[in-house]
């Protein structure tokens, strides 16, 4: 078995209101940051998962948004994954 | 109308729930039954309705009823939805049933990150649910609302549905949060699933700015009292 650090973003998908992102952009408009467009604000959760391989690794992230991660009604989720560094240290 | 006797409401608490003992006490001062539902309970016990109050189930964390939708109960009040049983989601309760699936939709946070805590006029737009006997369509109601996430959105599709099936129980008069086509509460296909922002308990006096949540917690006891000669006996 191998180790993956995984990164599951998850963010509203493009055809629903993003109150807090509309907020932002404003906010950055008043600041004065010129030519900032489309903010959008969604969560990122980080875990470790351990897996046979990568695609194992995946399919089980995939599952993990399915059911609870994401609510495919109003959200998206994108998973990136890496395999954790061995320590090949003494 | 005479209240409907010998009906009992289970209201489920989640940790984290916080208008249970207020929801318990409107219903028992309407002549009802009551029972609190602990969230790792499997059965309902025999109740006649189930009412998922408001509060921030589980902290609200991850999403509003992304957890509380795994507990225990949810299996049960799933079962005695399907078999016809009322089931009313108020505030959070609503956000929970979203999640659970067992409404469309969901809910975001309101338009301009505006947490709203006023008194709300209502129209009714359905009354072919479990909230609606003795009221008619188009019937104002003013109604407390205490939300941060009460912006309903649905896909365009899911929209025509609720409108086409008379699935809108209510709309704002003038919108708080951004939700879509003004939308306050709906209600399943059948109408014994309803959900709504709303806090019908925060209104059964006058003496709290309105009883018009009366007429809807007096209509679900009408709904338990006779859904149970129907569907009998509930073993969930």
């Amino acid at each position: 078995m191998n180790r993956w650090d995984v990164l599951v973003e998850v963010s509203p998908r493009a055809e629903i209101a993003d109150p807090a992102g509309t907020t932002i952009e404003r906010a950055l408009a008043a600041l004065g940051f010129a030519g900032v467009s489309g903010v959008r604000v969604g969560k990122a959760i980080r875990m470790e998962v351990t897996a046979a391989d990568m695609s194992e690794a995946r399919s089980v992230t995939e599952q993990m948004c399915d059911r609870l991660l994401a609510n495919p009604v109003i959200e998206d989720a994108r998973i990136e994954l890496r395999a954790v560094a061995q320590d090949h240290s003494p | 109308m005479s209240v409907p006797i010998n009906v009992t409401v289970g209201v489920v608490q989640f940790p984290g729930t916080n208008c249970d003992l207020d929801t318990l006490d409107a219903l028992a001062e309407l002549g009802a039954g009551t029972a609190l539902l602990r969230s790792d309970e499997t059965s309902l016990s025999g109740v006649d309705a189930v009412v998922i109050p408001g509060g921030f189930a589980h902290g609200d964390y991850l999403r509003t009823g992304a957890i509380a939708r795994f507990s225990p109960i949810m299996d049960a009040v799933a079962s005695f939805a399907g078999a016809g049983g009322p089931v009313v989601g108020i505030c959070n309760g609503f956000q929970v049933l979203t999640e659970a699936g067992l409404l469309p939709g969901a809910l975001r946070p309101n338009a301009g990150l505006a947490f709203r805590c006023q008194p709300q006029r209502l129209i009714m737009a359905s009354v072919s649910h479990v909230l609606g006997h003795g009221l008619s369509p188009s019937d104002e109601l003013s109604i407390p609302i205490n939300h941060f996430e009460g912006n309903y959105v649905c896909d365009s599709g899911t929209l025509q549905r609720l409108r086409e099936n008379g699935q809108v129980v209510m709309r704002y008069v003038a919108n708080p949060n951004g939700s879509v086509d003004d939308i306050a509460g709906i209600c399943n296909g059948a109408g014994n699933v309803v959900g709504l922002m709303p806090h019908p308990e925060r209104a059964t006096t006058e003496l709290l700015g309105s009883a018009d949540g009366r007429k809807l917690l007096e209509a679900l006891l009408y709904a338990a009292a006779s859904t149970r000669q129907v569907v009998g006996h509930h073993a969930a």
